[in-house]
């Protein structure tokens, strides 16, 4: 018998212990707890270590051959360009979207708030397509293009565009309600204390916001990494020009080239990894920052 | 150093919530803006300080109009009622802050800085971010930040609002020390009479968008010039009766002459402050007749319910000292008398 239930028991049928008296019986919880952690197990840790032990399946030697090879360093090259210009380019309009929503009342504002979720709710294959439909050869502004030389799908510059439009809501996501809940007091004190507004930005609102904005910009990074849908779409899979990490293990994939695809998704599975651990570290600093500290100097004289 | 507004009106989403407002301020007053909440008085502060831009009307510092000026041209300095102090600087920067986005050199800060450290009392705290700092020295922070670029007028947005009731009587004395000091044009918003009469030198008293009294704390406490201020400004008993005869109005047992002007059977209401009755044991002169229904101790005072028979009842106010020495109680009979009242048509 534990120790609860015999303080239950000697307190008669109808008393709770304190503990009890907020939380569940044991056993129920232990069955929660247990269920969570199974499911987790399963779904989660064993696919993950399956895919480091697939990829060493046939030897370190071979590992780092398929990760170094021509064809896979070009897909990593062309990932690192993908998420380099979506990161850029959506913390610029992410900043530039909750500044606007936040600061200033226009016609559209919700209007606004909805659009910037159409990447989340729209599948990446339809999301690829409308680049396609824009600037294939059959496309509405394809032909103009084609005809001055600039190749968009099947092209690098294809892969950024759908890249950017599926990772287009994560900053904004994350800085609007943050921005919502700081309100703008402090950048009135600072717009009556003189300061320009690029000298508020700098001084006052993105020192604010700073934890936030990394935290939706690893996410961002992560699904521009991670994208497989809406990049495959506008890709055309050309080897060691317009294949990117995600293409790559599926190519291999399809070559019954086990191994090899496995140690190019290991390179994945490591970069989700990190992610995660950056994420729960910029979380964690970030909670810190909303939290606003009790006052712990009560005891000082007020005056 | 002086505030001078003329005509001013602001509507947001159709509600008017400054309406044809002229004001003047001189260089070197403390000046509170009392009203209730929503009667516009922080629209028209923050108005004043270019946070909102006015439908029409002027407004004009120092003799030179400012209606459409930036706020950050206007050279005012400004206390938000939740401080609004920047939470990444520490009590240094904040209050450096509207020097070095001046661009002033580095020894100026310093100096300047340290001064205001040493007028608000906190010098040893300069390192401290105001997460670690209490309420009330938030606040005193705010002040000195405001007061660090040298403004020629400072307004505060109900400043000690977020306060407790000490904190904000030690802040009050402060603020009037403060002012004494720096001799600043200081307007400051607040929704407690009492801060308002206890500060000012001058009352602007708001309600719906407009100013129904300028006055000194005595004017406006001794002679409301409005229904509303009577009512909200100090403790009161209001009655409605109506002109009995020219000169005369009745009401229960009490008799009071009033003007002269008003007309017979004219409805009005008469206001009188609970320590403006006069109650005794032993009948003096033009008293009545009343018994006490109940007793309510308030520190100071000791207050009673009166009843005059016939369902009447008022409140009346009797200092500790007198009431005690007096030994009323609960069911006793007294006798009252109104000293003072005033009296508006209804």
């Amino acid at each position: 018998m534990t120790k609860e239930t015999l303080i239950v028991s000697l307190k008669g049928p109808n008393s709770v212990s304190p503990e009890r008296a907020l939380t569940e019986a044991p056993w129920v919880r232990r069955t929660l707890i247990g269920i969570a952690i199974l499911f987790v197990g399963l779904f989660l840790i064993m696919p993950l270590f399956e895919v480091f032990a697939s990829a060493l399946d046939k030897g370190v030697d071979y590992y780092f051959t398929a990760i170094t090879d021509p064809m896979a360093l070009s897909a990593i090259k062309l990932t690192l360009v993908a998420a380099f210009f979506s990161v850029v380019l959506n913390t610029l309009f992410g900043l530039a979207s909750a500044w606007a929503i936040t600061k200033f009342n226009f016609p559209g504002k919700n209007l606004l708030i909805t659009l910037i979720d159409i990447p989340f709710s729209v599948s990446p294959v339809i999301a690829g397509l409308i680049y396609v439909l824009l600037f294939g050869l059959q496309g509405l502004w394809g032909p103009w293009f084609i005809n001055h030389n600039i190749h968009i799908i099947f092209a690098v510059p294809g892969i950024v565009l759908a890249t950017i439009f599926v990772t287009f809501p994560f900053v904004s996501r994350e800085l609007i309600p943050l921005m919502q809940e700081q309100g703008s007091d402090e950048e009135e004190a600072a717009l009556v204390l003189g300061a320009n507004g690029w000298q508020i930005f700098w001084k006052v609102t993105l020192p604010n916001i700073q934890w936030g904005l990394l935290y939706g910009v690893i996410l961002c990074n992560a699904r521009a990494m991670g994208e497989f849908g809406a990049v495959s779409v506008v890709s055309g899979h050309i080897r060691g020009l317009t294949n990117t990490l995600p293409l790559h293990v599926e190519i291999l994939y399809n070559e019954y080239n086990f191994t090899a695809a496995f140690a190019v998704a290991s390179l994945l599975t490591f970069l989700a990894i990190v992610t995660l651990i950056a994420k729960a570290l910029v979380g964690a600093k970030y909670k810190d920052e909303k939290v606003i500290l009790p006052t712990s100097l009560e005891s000082e004289p007020t005056l | 150093m002086s505030i001078e507004v003329k005509n001013l009106n602001k509507t947001f989403n159709g509600f008017n919530a400054v309406k044809d407002i002229s004001l003047k301020l001189e260089s070197g007053s403390l000046v509170a803006l009392l009203g209730p909440s929503g009667s516009g008085k922080s629209t028209l502060l923050r108005m004043i300080a270019g946070l909102e831009i006015p439908d029409s009307g002027e407004i004009h510092l120092t003799g030179k109009e400012a209606t459409y000026v930036s706020a950050k041209e206007r050279n005012v300095g400004f206390v938000f009622q939740h401080y609004a102090l920047f939470k990444h600087m520490t009590v240094f920067e904040n209050i450096a802050f509207g020097l070095r986005v001046r661009k002033q050199g580095e020894k100026e800060i310093r100096d300047r800085v340290h001064e205001l450290l040493d007028l608000i009392q906190l010098s040893g705290l300069d390192k401290r971010y105001p997460s670690q700092l209490s309420g009330g020295q938030r606040q005193r922070v705010a002040v000195a930040r405001a007061l660090a670029p040298r403004p020629e007028v400072l307004l505060l947005d109900e400043p000690f609002g977020a306060l407790d009731a000490k904190v904000r009587e030690e802040l009050r004395e402060w603020i009037l020390r403060l002012h004494e000091e720096t001799s600043v044009t200081t307007l400051f918003v607040t929704h407690d009479q009492n801060e308002a009469l206890e500060v000012a030198g001058r009352i602007l008293i708001m309600n719906y968008g407009k100013i129904e009294q300028d006055g000194t704390p005595i004017e406006i406490f001794d002679h409301p010039a409005t229904h509303f201020i009577a009512q909200f400004v100090g403790e009161t008993n209001y009655i409605d009766t109506e002109v009995a005869e020219i000169g005369l109005a009745v009401w229960g047992p009490f008799r009071f002459s009033i003007n002269p002007s008003l007309t017979v059977g004219q409805k009005i209401r008469i206001y009188f402050r609970p320590h403006d009755v006069y109650v005794t044991e032993q009948f003096e002169t033009l008293q009545v007749k009343a018994r006490i229904k109940k007793t309510r101790f308030k520190g100071t005072v000791i207050e009673y319910l009166l009843d005059l028979g016939d369902g009447k009842s008022i409140f009346a106010q009797v200092p500790k000292g007198v009431a005690l020495a007096s030994g009323f109680k609960d069911g006793q009979d007294v006798y009252a008398a109104i000293t003072a009242f005033h009296v508006f048509p209804l």
